[in-house]
């Protein structure tokens, strides 16, 4: 009998249904934020229910007591406080309890101390903390075109979480078939960290971590042959450009007007912030992230064996201004809103349970993106060989 | 305009809708009737309020004259005649001129005693009008949501609008009513090809000193059978056609009107389904 035409059919509407029920439809009424002058279409919809349940999400817990900033200095007090030493007795351990509950509220003290002496380095996560706090501090005191006067803690990314919820490693999957028939230009599969779109998967690699041209638009209406950019560059800076529209909840138009994405004088004022992110986070994973490589064990480490990095849905977990813009920064000002000491010490050198005292290499210095820091030239290169050869 | 010798047969009185006689008549070629009375006032009032919002905007540049819906912020109530009015009125304008259109088009088949295919036909494109500006604004709760009249400046709403969604190319819809106006473009030239080369079949084989005969619908029906194996038949590719064509208005509204009131994350995100399917989630 000849059935492939019922046999299609079937399949068909058994897809159809799939599509209709399988998927996260939302239902009016929506609320809309008007960005630009009337009838533009410069609008962000957001849909109540999905509104409602971010905001349950992100609000900010109390701070655990108010601190004394008086008495004696915590690096007087206790050993081998080597950045938060400044404080009172009572602004340290007041730090120390929130820390704990924005990091690792389960495990308590002892998932970054030695519980028989709170003073050595032998438990990793206790060096990685002190990296945070510093970048922390770097955040808040070198990026206030990002971050203003909100500023950032632990929180803004933890959410009472050892590893932040959205963070991202280099995407490897699936690997593609050898030989030339395996070659897709790292794109045509799904994108996790670009809006699962088909779109290049590594864009934030790119971007986020080494330092590749976001700026694929012509500026003339007509081609002259000087862009050298191309779809395959333009749909790279897609990638980026959904990640960061996933990570805020918001759209294309919150920054540009898409008549013209490139023409800062028709975008909203927003891209002024999202083009200080973009270096803070590049900045972020480069002088803090990265370093940290020799010191964490394979469990905090992606696939392909690179470190967690972060991205704008690290701090963002899709709102536009992460925690809706509400400062935790006050309860914690001595603590995390200036840098105190910047030294990085040789990560290289660290053995887990052994180093009881790791010693910073005094180095300060910028990493603003009014005065951007020259990335490591070693990375680029390595990018270009993974991109020959994982591609 | 001369009226053909056997058009008079086919101006018949009767078949109107509404008002009876009156109206019941022709202005050289065309049919008046009570909808074109009241299509016409609704044409040049609307066009008239489209001359006035040129007036008093920026510019006369005829592809940057732009008439824009309210503000968000006057939701579903009426807006100050400069601060979004006039579009309301002229949107009112658009869909009676429309409307009286098509119904003009069915007083036409009344008297004429066809079937109401091209009104029917017509009906599609007002409903994905509709839906722009009337529909879907009404789910959104504002009529700012509507799209400009204006060359350009409608063209940068949709632009925005589809941006809004991040990637539009993956809103199901928007996929298929894609591929319905590709594919009646698609059917429109292979028919309009056959018809046109079985009207035009050259010179003569044997003889070629002279034309040959004018072939007919057995030879194009053999043509797309031999082609393809299957020929749809001299009525039926026009039932194609109007399905094909009807349905890409069609999509086109469903696109937009789940753009919104149904969605609001980037499209991809909508293929989750897709991807938590069994077989390989």
């Amino acid at each position: 009998m000849n059935l492939w035409l019922p046999m299609a059919a079937g399949a068909g509407a058994l897809l159809a249904v799939a599509s209709f029920v399988g998927t996260d439809w939302d239902l009016p009424p929506v609320d809309t934020e008007q960005i630009g002058y009337r009838g533009t279409g410069m609008y962000n919809s957001r849909d109540r229910e999905t509104e409602a349940a971010l905001q349950a999400a992100n609000v900010v817990p109390p701070a655990p007591w108010e601190a004394d900033p008086e008495g004696d200095r915590a690096g007087d007090i206790y050993e081998n406080v080597q950045v938060l030493g400044h404080l009172s007795d009572d602004q340290f351990n007041q730090f120390m309890a929130a820390i704990t509950e924005w990091i690792a509220p389960e495990e308590g003290c002892t998932y970054c101390h030695n519980a028989e002496n709170f003073a050595t380095d032998d438990v990793y996560q206790k060096v990685v903390s002190r990296r945070m706090i510093q970048m922390t501090q770097a955040i808040n005191e070198d990026w206030t075109p990002h971050v203003q006067q909100v500023g950032v803690t632990c929180y803004t990314c933890h959410r009472g979480q050892a590893i932040p919820a959205n963070v991202w490693s280099r995407d490897t999957l699936p690997e593609p078939q050898p030989g030339m028939a395996g070659y897709r230009a790292g794109q045509n599969v799904v994108a996790k960290f670009g809006g699962n779109s088909s779109l290049p998967q590594n864009a934030l690699e790119d971007y986020l971590l080494n330092d590749t041209n976001i700026r694929v638009h012509s500026t003339t209406a007509l081609p002259t042959g000087t862009n050298p950019n191309g779809t395959k560059e333009t749909e790279n800076t897609w990638s980026l450009m959904m990640h960061m529209s996933e990570s805020l909840g918001a759209n294309c138009t919150t920054c540009h007007n898409s008549r013209a994405f490139n023409d800062w004088d028709q975008s909203p004022p927003q891209r002024v912030t999202a083009w200080h992110g973009i270096r803070m986070s590049r900045a972020i994973n480069n002088d803090y992230i990265v370093g940290l490589t020799p010191v964490f064990p394979d469990s905090r480490k992606g696939p392909a064996g690179d470190v967690y990095k972060v991205s704008c849905a690290t701090c963002h977990n899709g709102v536009q201004k992460p925690l809706y813009g509400v400062s935790m920064i006050e309860d914690y000002v001595d603590a995390l809103s200036k840098k105190t000491q910047t030294g990085v010490p040789d990560y290289g050198t660290y053995v887990p349970g052994e180093t009881l005292k790791l010693e910073p290499a005094p180095e300060p210095g910028t990493t603003s993106s009014l005065a951007p820091a020259l990335a490591p030239a070693s990375a680029t290169g390595e990018r270009n060989v993974a991109a020959v050869v994982g591609q | 305009m001369a009226l053909l010798s056997f058009e008079r047969k086919y101006r018949v009185r009767g078949g109107t809708l509404i008002g009876g006689d009156l109206f019941d008549f022709w202005v050289g070629p065309f049919y008046v009737g009570f909808f074109g009375v009241l299509g016409l006032f609704f044409i040049i009032t609307g066009t008239a309020l489209v001359v006035y919002g040129a007036a008093i905007g920026p510019t006369w540049n005829i592809w940057r004259i732009s008439i824009a819906p309210p503000d968000l912020s006057y939701g579903l109530a009426l807006a100050p005649l400069k601060e979004g009015g006039l579009w309301q009125i002229i949107t009112v304008c658009a869909i009676g001129s429309f409307v009286s259109w098509a119904l003009r088009e069915v007083e036409i088949c009344r008297k004429l005693g066809m079937g109401y295919h091209v009104p029917f036909a017509f009906s599609v494109a007002i409903f994905a009008y509709v839906t722009l500006v009337v529909i879907r604004p009404l789910l959104l709760g504002a009529w700012g949501h509507g799209f400009p009249y204006g060359i350009f400046s409608h063209l940068d709403w949709v632009s925005n609008v589809g941006y809004q969604y991040l990637h539009f190319h993956y809103n199901p819809a928007h996929m298929i009513a894609v591929t319905f106006f590709f594919t009646t473009t698609l059917a429109l030239s292979l028919h309009g090809g056959l018809i046109l080369s079985a009207a035009n079949p050259g010179r003569d084989r044997t003889d070629p000193s002279k034309q040959a005969e004018m072939k007919t619908p057995e030879y194009e029906d053999t043509f797309f059978r031999d082609t393809i194996g299957y020929s749809i038949g001299t009525l039926g590719i026009h039932r194609l056609g109007l399905v094909l064509a009807l349905n890409a208005g069609f999509w086109s509204a469903v696109c937009i009107v789940i753009s919104g009131p149904f969605w609001n994350q980037g499209w991809p995100q909508w293929w989750s389904w897709w991807l938590n399917l069994p077989f390989w989630s």
